[in-house]
């Protein structure tokens, strides 16, 4: 090998070793700073409840639920309905329209969070989602997750968890829909050659087949409700203390973040708040981690950057 | 008729014996990985003369050819070992750059492949350009004596600045020969250029080809027995990575040496 | 028999409802944001700074910041992701390249809000100041891995032929390689169009960066408010005149996020569809 090849391996390696570099510098970094907070609460930053900045105790336990809680039920709604849609751009919408509504709904992506945040804030909760859990409220309060002493303001886990399932439908759907896309003629030709109906088509042939790629949609949908902080932080009413109930307010790891950076006044507070950071870092390095392991075996072609 | 093939025949044996070699390759391997494609190779090829490599699909053809101009390591996990000589200078000693061997042995490969994003102009001047060439003139020169050598000026002449993949695929072939002329070599490597192309095209690649001898050298794999009893001198025969018999043209088709040899060119082939 | 009819009108039943849960929200956010947004933009909205009295005057200080940060980012993420995108395509068959192209899948993962915190710890502590260089370097990182893929996998559709062609007329490598990137630049430019487009509607990381900031711009050592801070500091404030202006400065960011966005699209007519 020529001096010059060897130059332009070394330069482009070098360029490359920023990626590696910059997630050992999360995890460094971030894990430096935190240390502080673990050191001084140990286990229970983790499992304990008081976020108390004059008392200086710092834990995170509800905002680890409450992470969890509201991407869980995200997904809950998403699903279905991404699947759904993916459903109907592929199967029953012609080609042409297909792709049109399809780049239409993966528009939807590019919207910025604020702007959902935004529009959640001032119309979707007030106007939609507060009458609804009202309801909710009024009539099935016996059950725990619907319980509330006082009235609702419709600022709450279960209205971020609507917005969030908002947010993650485009990619979940266009995942579905790309993977939907890979499944050859051949199976389906082959299913409707049994007699199977357009119904049995799609729940064995074309469902059956994509397994892999619902499932991707399901990680990444999951990985980016972890991490969504903008609209949460404007819905979900930033309440400090747990609560088991869906309509009260609540907090997740990245709305505390961002509520709290800027009271973070002493070494220990911001060192807590960098804390809820790292661990919102390991939650979604997981997530993200299994779901690259399993979107490597199906080579996607992109539908998982918008 | 036969007169004049006759004395082509001539013509062709004569300068052959004019001609010293221009590469000789001794004791050449290669492999993909594990898989040993080329054994013991042991071939000298004469200059100004078309050389054709004939033999089965998957033989080695392409392999070899892609040996003598240091293609071949480029695929990942691909191996050579052996010598291969260029007017007595073994292209694979240590210090040798093999950019500068790549200008010396251009190729042709199989599928057309000009650059889609360059136009007729940039593709043929292309090898020039991104080492540095910058004298206006000389191009322009360059462009005009190597779109006439490949018998495509008259063609494209009014075409200069549209893109390479606009032109149909037989152009696109003379293209790719003009395209490697432009860089000066003095071995021209062809691998399969007729294969893609429908046979109006290929006579003209052929006869091109015939033409490029007077200057040039070319090594011409085919899989087609009469394109290489048309337009080769010499002519090897390869096997299972081997080169089984390699002879003159003439000989190796009316009067084969070794019975593989026969059994191929007459078809009988298991 | 029945039964399978049923179950087959049921099955597009449910696809249509799907399909306008899905879209209904779109067209509510933007019918939104255009009607509230369109009575506030007028020419001295985009063009003058708050006023003193932080209600009234315009949003110039935000749409500045907004492009301070963007090329900032810009100037971090684009070069890498473009040479780190061009290793990982050009030489794949190394283990090296593997591992790099994984860990750029799971930084694009990682949320943005701790890219913010990041950047906190190592810029913002360490110059002691909230500033536009800090929140233009969280978005940099966060346009990195997206970059480096739209650049990779659009370097690796570039047939191998065109780089044995530039191999076989003797173009030293790294020209191959240049030849490969200018094949490839629709959908490299597809990609960079995509990381602007998130990188400018990012808001969580720009918090503990850059801040925010009633004041015109004046320099990147200072903090400085970007239209994203400028909406959700103005929508959560509760104060009617700043939630108006918020809805003009939403469309404003939908103006430039979306036709970003259309740009792609535009670019990459179908092959890139998705980048
Ligand atoms: N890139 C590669 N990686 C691994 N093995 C290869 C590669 N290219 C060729 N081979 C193997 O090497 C052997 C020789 O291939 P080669 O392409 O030289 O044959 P060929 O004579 O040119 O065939 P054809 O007439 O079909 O072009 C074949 O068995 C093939 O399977
Ligand atoms: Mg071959």
């Amino acid at each position: 090998m020529k001096l010059n090849e060897k130059y332009l391996k070394y330069f482009l390696t070098a360029f490359a070793s920023f990626i590696p570099f910059l997630l050992a510098l999360y995890f460094i970094a971030i894990g430096k700073d935190s240390l502080l907070a673990f050191q001084k609460f140990g286990i229970s930053f983790f499992l304990g409840s008081t976020w108390n900045p004059p008392r200086e105790i710092f834990q995170v336990f509800p905002e680890i639920m409450g992470t969890l809680v509201s991407s869980a039920i995200a997904l809950l709604i998403s699903l279905p309905v991404s699947i759904g849609l993916a459903i109907f751009l592929s199967e029953f919408c012609p080609r042409r329209f297909s792709d049109f509504l399809g780049s239409i709904v993966e528009l939807l992506a590019a919207v910025p969070s604020v702007v959902y945040g935004f529009w959640g804030l001032a119309v979707f909760v007030p106007y939609f989602l507060y009458p609804v859990e009202n309801f909710l409220k009024e009539n099935l309060s016996f059950i725990p997750l619907l319980s509330s002493n006082d009235g609702i303001t419709g600022y709450n886990m279960l209205s971020s968890g609507v917005v969030l399932a908002i947010m993650i439908m485009p990619i979940m759907s266009s995942v579905c829909r790309e993977s939907f896309l890979y499944v050859p003629s051949s199976l389906r030709e082959a299913a409707y050659a049994l007699g199977a109906t357009k119904s049995e088509v799609i729940r064995k042939a074309v469902i059956g087949y994509a397994k892999q790629g619902i499932a991707a949609s399901v990680f990444l949908g999951f990985g980016r409700a972890l991490g969504e902080t903008m609209a949460v932080t404007m819905i979900i009413g930033n309440a400090l203390q747990f609560s088991y109930s869906l309509l009260m307010p609540s907090q997740t790891l990245a709305s505390l973040i961002a509520n709290q950076y800027a009271e973070a006044i002493g070494e220990i507070a911001i060192s807590s708040v960098i804390a809820a950071g790292f661990t919102l870092l390991v939650i979604s390095f997981i997530i993200n981690f299994a779901a690259r392991i399993i979107l490597r075996r199906m080579r996607l072609r992109g539908s998982e950057l918008i | 008729m036969m007169l004049v093939k006759e004395e082509q025949d001539k013509k062709k044996g004569e300068l052959s014996y004019l001609n010293g070699e221009i590469i000789r390759v001794e004791g050449l391997n290669a492999w993909y990985g594990k898989n040993h494609v080329l054994k013991d190779i042991n071939i000298s090829i004469n200059s100004n003369c078309v050389t054709a490599i004939i033999g089965p699909s998957g033989c080695g053809k392409s392999t070899f050819i892609r040996c003598l101009n240091r293609l071949h390591e480029l695929v990942p996990d691909a191996r050579v070992e052996g010598k291969v000589l260029l007017d007595g200078v073994n292209i694979y000693d240590e210090g040798i750059d093999p950019t500068e061997i790549r200008r010396r042995i251009g190729m042709v490969f199989q599928k057309p492949n000009p650059f889609p994003n360059m136009s007729v102009k940039d593709n043929v001047l292309a090898g020039l350009k991104f080492s540095g060439m910058k004298d206006r003139k000389k191009l322009d020169e360059v462009l005009r004596s190597c779109l006439e050598k490949a018998f495509l000026w008259d063609e494209v002449k009014d075409k200069l600045d549209l893109s390479g993949a606009s032109l149909s695929g037989g152009q696109q072939q003379r293209l790719c020969i003009a395209r490697a002329l432009a860089v000066e070599p003095e071995v021209l490597l062809m691998d399969e250029p007729c294969s893609a192309l429908d046979p109006t095209a290929t006579a003209k690649i052929e006869e091109l080809i015939i033409s490029l001898k007077r200057e040039y050298t070319v090594v011409v794999v085919t899989h087609n027995m009469q394109q290489a009893s048309r337009v080769a001198d010499y002519t090897a025969f390869m096997y299972l990575g081997k080169i089984i018999e390699y002879d003159k043209t003439t000989k190796l088709f009316e009067n084969p040496r070794e019975e593989l040899t026969e059994r191929y060119i007459t078809g009988k082939f298991g | 028999m029945i039964k399978r009819k049923i179950y087959d009108k049921l099955f597009l039943f449910f696809s249509v409802a799907a399909f306008l849960v899905a879209v209904v929200p779109l067209f509510s956010i933007i019918a939104y944001v255009v009607s509230n947004g369109l009575s506030v933009i007028n020419l001295s909205f985009l063009t003058e700074d708050p006023s003193a009295t932080g209600v009234g005057g315009g949003i110039a200080n935000s749409i500045v910041g907004s492009f301070v940060t963007v090329a900032i980012a810009s100037l971090v993420g684009i070069p890498i992701g473009i040479a780190a995108g061009a290793y990982i395509s050009e030489f794949r068959s190394e283990r090296y390249s593997r591992v790099v192209r994984f860990v750029s899948d799971v930084l694009l993962g990682v949320p943005s809000i701790v890219t913010g915190i990041l950047v906190y710890s190592l810029v913002v502590l360490s110059l002691h100041t909230f500033s536009a260089l800090a929140g233009g370097i969280a978005l940099g990182l966060i346009m990195v891995p997206i970059v480096t893929i739209t650049t990779a996998e659009s370097m690796a559709f570039v047939p191998n032929s065109i780089r044995e062609a530039a191999y076989a007329l003797g173009i030293r490598r790294i020209r191959v390689v240049a030849i490969v990137i200018s094949n490839a630049k629709g959908g490299i430019l597809s990609g960079i169009l995509l990381a602007l487009a998130r990188a400018s509607g990012e808001t969580a990381p720009l918090l503990m960066t850059a801040l925010g900031s009633q004041l015109p711009f004046s320099g990147l050592l200072k903090p400085v408010n970007t239209l994203t801070l400028f909406i959700f500091n103005s929508a959560t404030s509760g104060n009617p005149p700043l939630v108006s202006q918020a809805w003009g400065a939403s469309l404003v960011l939908l103006l430039i996020v979306l036709g970003i966005s259309l740009g792609v699209r535009f670019i990459a007519k179908g092959r890139y569809r998705y980048l």
